[in-house]
Order: structure tokens, then sequence, then C-alpha cells
């Protein structure tokens, strides 16, 4: 027998868009429709029209031991990859062969409840991903000391924090010790120490020989932990390489590296009628369109579209997000009241919102523009959360005479004051 | 064909090959180490109880999550146990035992009523659970894998335990009323089997049902009302004419309600014959179509819940 532990042949999972839409049906559309459907399914074979591929064609094979990152955007069919994998949901089409026990950290906190304690939710939840209570007794003590809740071990959850709530469940989970664990995103929630340990706990999993797949958003996790990525787009997988070589092609793809995203009509979902974005672009200080912008000079973010009716309290404003996923700031074109008041009812045409992002704002990295454009409470016309990537180069900016990476997103230049006292 | 390495040759579990057919196989091949098989699955499934015995201990755990949490924020906590039926006896006996003067064989009414009230209510709690239980645990459903079957399992044997509770309250009665059981008390525990035989199969029916529909949450409280006035809790089975009997027994609570009573209160001389086969066969024929049913829309669950 060969080492491969997952292989996956030709999978495919397809959902009819009215399930994923309107999960469920009452018994009368069913009856009435009858008829209709029937109709419809015969109509179907040739369009083809109302179902979507989450996934498509994949083949991939995971060696025994591997660390395997997945990459890709927001609805690629990653979720979907990791759910017919442990099960959950049934390909369409396809074959997956898996060795082993999956566990998996998408279910952290699956099936707690409140209104039990503690010691009571660790039985439960251990029984839940399939341990036994045998092995649940001999981790007991282990699971505790590492969720850090030993004295509110007899208290119901729900009195619990959210992070402690969080850390038992994770706990639970990390002490499966499967054949194959699949983690992910659950590093985005919980705080910074949490999220070291988790990172931690996953790196011991790998070392002890087993196999990781890890889905994540955050770049920087993927790169330090994995050697070998998936990247999955639009249910297909589009390249698997070494991460580097992954991370690289995924952040170039679908945003142009010159500092600029068009939108061309197709891409634009009919919803967001009379909202039509035109470009997204970063200009530096002299007011070229970059893909690298210096950290100690003045940029500027320039957002155009066009308004196809008149839209009444819009507002035009972009997210700036880290390339670990993590939001460093919003801010709409109207925050401003006076600006607000003067653009209160847009009228149809074409417009510009353009910002400066101050000098000294920004620490070296990649950075991912979004984009919100909305009218507050009554209408989200467009949204992305992906538009646009950038550099920034720390050249010149405080610090520079060590050589190392600075943390944070933010780099200010700080008047600082050293007095002996 | 090369899926099948690791597979040993002993041939526990076949793997099905036509394409539009079953698989998902889980083969133990060393002792540590499963080989999972995850195929497209269409039209009907085999049962996999199997699976199922693997489970039980998460099946303990969560009849014991159900009875555990139940009465935790309630007031009068395990006491609706015993109050539920209790007070429906008190109601009964008032109104069809004194005023109404329906007949009881010669028993004394409250306690031919309580002896029928006892089953009743284990199925009637019973049923409803199992049919939310799928569209309750939505979270689980949609994030773990594991026989999904479990759920309406376990919500039905947490019934049990308010039956014992309730039980108590009986043989209390029993010693009010100097009845002695009969000598074919034995039996009870079959009666016992043929209640949550059929809350089982009504209930896979009904949770798989509910994932689809949500009108069964509607459905339900109607469904167990009606089944009420069919099932002879407030009335003797006596009452219904002999050539209408086996009609009757078509619904399998009537059999558990007269069952108890025969071995309970020896009100007749005859064991229920022909009607408990009537109504056993029917009770084994709706789980036996609910398991296939619910394995066949299992499967769909996750996406659809």
């Amino acid at each position: 027998m060969s080492d491969t532990i997952i292989r996956v042949e030709n999978l495919g999972k397809r959902y009819h868009i009215g399930t994923t839409v309107a999960a469920y049906q009452t018994l009368r559309e069913t009856l009435g429709g009858a008829f209709q459907k029937a109709k419809e399914k015969i109509e179907l074979l040739d369009s083809g029209d109302d179902y979507i591929w989450a996934l498509r064609e994949l083949n991939f094979e995971v060696k025994q031991g591997q660390v395997l990152g997945i990459i890709g955007r927001n609805g690629a069919g990653k979720s979907t990859l990791l759910k017919i994998l442990s099960r959950v949901t049934y390909p369409t089409e396809g074959i997956a062969e898996i060795h082993g026990r999956v566990g998996s950290l998408l279910e952290v906190g699956t099936g707690f409840h409140p209104e039990l304690t503690g010691r009571e939710n660790i039985f439960l939840n251990g029984a839940i991903l399939g341990m036994k209570r045998t092995e649940i007794e001999k981790k007991f003590d282990e699971i505790v000391e590492f969720s850090e809740v030993e004295k509110f071990i007899d208290t119901p959850v729900k009195r619990y924090s959210s992070g402690m709530y969080l850390r038992l469940a994770f706990a639970v989970a990390a002490h499966l010790e499967p054949e194959i664990l699949v983690v992910d995103e659950v590093l985005a929630v919980g705080d910074a120490e949490f999220q070291r340990k988790c990172l931690g706990k996953m790196s011991d999993v790998a070392q002890q020989g087993r196999t990781v797949l890890f889905v994540s958003h955050n770049m920087s996790a993927v790169l330090r932990l994995t050697q070998e990525s998936l990247v999955i787009e639009k249910g297909r997988l589009a390249l698997r390489a070494p991460t580097s070589e992954a991370v690289d092609y995924y952040l170039s793809r679908g945003y142009s590296l010159e500092g600029q995203r068009i939108w061309q009509p197709d891409e634009i979902p009919e919803d967001a009628a009379p909202f039509q974005p035109v470009s997204v672009k970063v200009l530096n200080a002299a007011g070229t369109v970059v893909d690298t912008l210096r950290s100690v000079e003045p940029s500027m973010v320039e957002m155009e579209y066009m308004l196809n009716a008149p839209i009444t309290g819009l507002r035009v404003g972009m997210y700036l997000i880290s390339s670990r996923g993590e939001f460093i700031f919003t801010s709409f074109d109207t925050d401003e009241p006076g600006l607000f008041e003067k653009f209160s009812t847009r009228q149809p045409g074409r417009y510009i919102s353009r910002c400066v992002i101050p000098a000294d704002t920004l620490n070296e990295g990649r950075y991912i523009i979004g984009i919100n454009a909305s009218s507050y409470k009554i209408k989200r016309y467009f949204h992305d959360e992906q538009a646009l990537t950038f550099n920034v180069d720390a050249a010149g900016a405080p610090g520079m005479q060590w050589p190392e990476p600075r943390l944070g997103s933010y780099r200010p230049r700080l008047d600082w004051e050293i007095k002996r006292v | 064909m090369k899926r099948d390495c690791g597979i040993p040759s002993n041939g526990t579990v076949k793997t099905e090959r036509h394409d539009h057919k079953v698989s998902i196989e889980t083969i133990k091949s060393t002792p540590d180490q499963q080989v999972t098989i995850i195929q497209p699955e269409k039209g009907w499934s085999a049962l996999k109880l199997g699976e199922l015995w693997r489970y039980r201990e998460l099946i303990y755990f969560m009849t014991w999550r159900d009875v555990k949490v139940r009465y935790k924020q309630t007031l009068l906590g395990a006491s609706w146990a015993i109050l539920r039926p209790f007070l429906t006896m008190v109601v009964f006996s008032i109104f069809f035992g004194n005023l109404a003067k329906v007949p009881s064989d010669g028993i004394p009414y409250p306690i031919y009523t309580f002896t029928a009230l006892l089953p009743w209510e284990l199925f009637v709690a019973a049923l409803s659970q199992a049919s939310r239980s799928l569209v309750q645990n939505t979270n689980m459903v949609t994030k773990i894998y594991f026989p999904r079957m479990i759920l309406p399992i376990s919500s039905i044997l947490a019934g049990v335990v308010d039956f014992l509770v309730a039980f108590l309250v009986l043989i209390g009665m029993m010693i009010f009323y100097k009845i002695t059981p009969t000598a074919n008390v034995w039996t009870l525990p079959l009666y016992l089997l043929l209640t949550l035989v059929t809350a089982l199969g009504v209930g896979l029916w009904l949770s798989a049902l509910n994932v689809l529909y949500r009108d069964i949450n509607y459905i339900t409280p109607f469904l167990t009302q009606f089944w009420l006035y069919i099932t002879p809790i407030a009335y003797p089975v006596s009452m219904i004419p002999e050539k209408w009997r086996l009609i009757y027994a078509l619904n399998p609570m009537s059999g558990v309600v007269d069952g108890f009573r025969w071995a309970l209160l020896g009100n007749q001389q005859s064991a229920p014959g022909p009607m408990l086969i009537v109504s056993s066969t029917i009770a084994v024929v709706v789980l036996v179509t609910g398991l296939f049913y619910f394995r066949r829309m299992e499967r769909q669950f996750a996406d659809m819940v």
C-alpha cells in the first residue's frame, strides 16, 4: 500500500440554486409544483441553468504526513471540498478515498449545549467528534489544562465568556488525534494568544506525522505552516505548487498587478444597478498608478463609478484589509457630515470618489482594498472584498535601521521623547 | 480496481460498483486505520445498522443530554413527567369517567385511563421530539458526519426516562386501588418496545420530511391530537364493535394501550391476540419504511436543513 492518505478523483458537487437560496419548501409548493417540476426537469436537461457547480473535476492526492494549504476566494469551493472530505455532504460525481479518521476544526464547539457544564460538554462534544468514552477520560485533564478553564469546569458554559467557550471547544477538537486534520479558518477567531496556541497545536500535529489540510485566507499562516498548497478557483483546481508560489499566484489572480482594477460589464452583479463600478486605483504621491506604494509618502485611492439613476443616501467606500485577512479600517466618502448633506441624493452620471492615505500610515506588506457602495439600512448596491491588492514598501520608514520585520499593519512616525529621571 | 487498495480480502464489506449506486463504506483495514470511500449515492441505500452500533456511545450521550437539558431550566423539573399524565388523568376521570359515564371494564376509571396515558405520553413526547430533532440540531448536521438516525433515536430514548418516572406513580395508584398486576406483567416490556418501534417509525418519517417541508412542525400537534381520539385512552376497546376491531388495530397504539391494560389490570380474559398482531405488523412496516426513507433522504440533509 502506498502512503497516499487522501485521493480525490474527478470530484464534483452540484447545487441546485433553489436549494442554496430557499433552503426548504412548503408542502403546498411541492404538491402544486409537482407537475410544473416534471416539466421543468425536462427543460433543464437542455439548459442546466438552475445548477451551479460548487466543485468540479477535482483531482489530487495527499501523502501521509503532508501539510497542505488550500487557498481560494470566498465561494471558490474550499468549504464544499472540506465538507465532502469530512462526509457532511455528498459529492455529485467522482470519488474520494480517505485512509483514516478525519477530524476537523471547522466543527469547533458543535453540539455544545449552553445549559451543560464544561465537564459535561467535553464528554458530549468528544462523543460527537467520534471519540470513545475511555479516550475522553484519558485525555480529560489534558483537555482541561489546554483550555485554561479549570476553575469553571463545573459551570454551565452559558456563563463562559466567548473566549473561554472557544478555548474549551478548541481543546476538545485538538485532542481528537485523527489521522487527518482539517482546519478551516478557526484561526480567524479568538485573541492573539489563542491563535498562537492554535497554530502551535497544528504544528505539533504536523510534526507527529499526521496529515493536515489547512484552509485559510490568512496567507502568512498558510506560508508559515504549509510547504505545498492547492489554489481553487471557481470550483476547479487552478494550481498545486509550493506554497510561496501558490500564494503569489493567488494574490495576483483577479486583481491586476498595475495597481488598478477595471470592472468588465459581465463582472458586475445584476442587483448592483443602478450603481456601476468602473475602476479602483491606487496612486503614489506623484499621481501615477502603481502597484507598490511607499510608506513614507502620502498615497491616494480613487474609485470611479457610474450611477444610472439617482440614489439617495449613497456612500461609496473602501475597506483596507491586510494579507492576513484582518480589516484595518473602513472609510466612506460621505463620512464627513458636510459631504453627506451635499450629496444626500446623487444624480445620475459618472463620479470619482478619492481619498488620501496619509504618509507614515502603513507598514510594509501586501494589502487588499475592498469596495462597498451602499445606502445605510436600505441597500448594499455593490460589494467586493477583494477588489485590488497593492504592496507597501517601508524604505525610509521609522525603525529601518533594524532589518527585522515589524509586527502590525500600522507604521506611524511617533514623537518619542527620552528623559532621564 | 485501484480504489480497493487497503481493503482486506475477507470480504466483510462489499463496495457497490454501479455508478449510480451507494457508497460510503467504512472498512477496518488495519486496527487503527479505516478506509473510507466517498461517492455519490442515489436512490435507496443500505441501512448500515452496524454503523449505528459503532456509534452507540453517541446515542447514549445524546440521550443523556436531552434528559439533562430538558428540565434544567424548568421550575418543576422532572415532576413534569408525572404532572402531565396525572393532570390529564384527573380531567379525563371527571369528564369521561364521572360525567359521561364511559365504561372502564369494571376497573376504577382513574387508574384505567392512567395506565393508557403512560405509553401514550411516551409516544407523543417521542414523536414530537423526534420530528424536530434534525431541524433543532442543524449545526451538528451541517458540520459533522455521524449517522443522522442518532438524532431521532436519542430523542425517543430520552422519553423513556420520563416514562419510568411516571411509572412509579402508576405503582402507587395500583397500591392505592389494591390492584395486583396480572401474571402477564412480564409482557409489559414488549408493549413498551412496540411503543418505541411505532414512535421511531413515525418519528423517522416526520423528521426527514421536516427537513424538506417545515409544514411538519404544524402537522405534528394536529396529528397527535387526532391520534389521541383513535386510541383507546379515555374509553375501553370493548366499546368498539367486534367486527371493526381489526381495522381499529391498524393504529399500533391501540394495540399497545390494550396490551398495557391487559398486562397490568387484567381487564379482560384473553390476551390481545389478533389485534396485537395487526398493530405490531403495522408498526414494523412503518419502522422499516421509515428507516429506508430516512436513509434515502439523509444525504441531502446537510444541504437542505
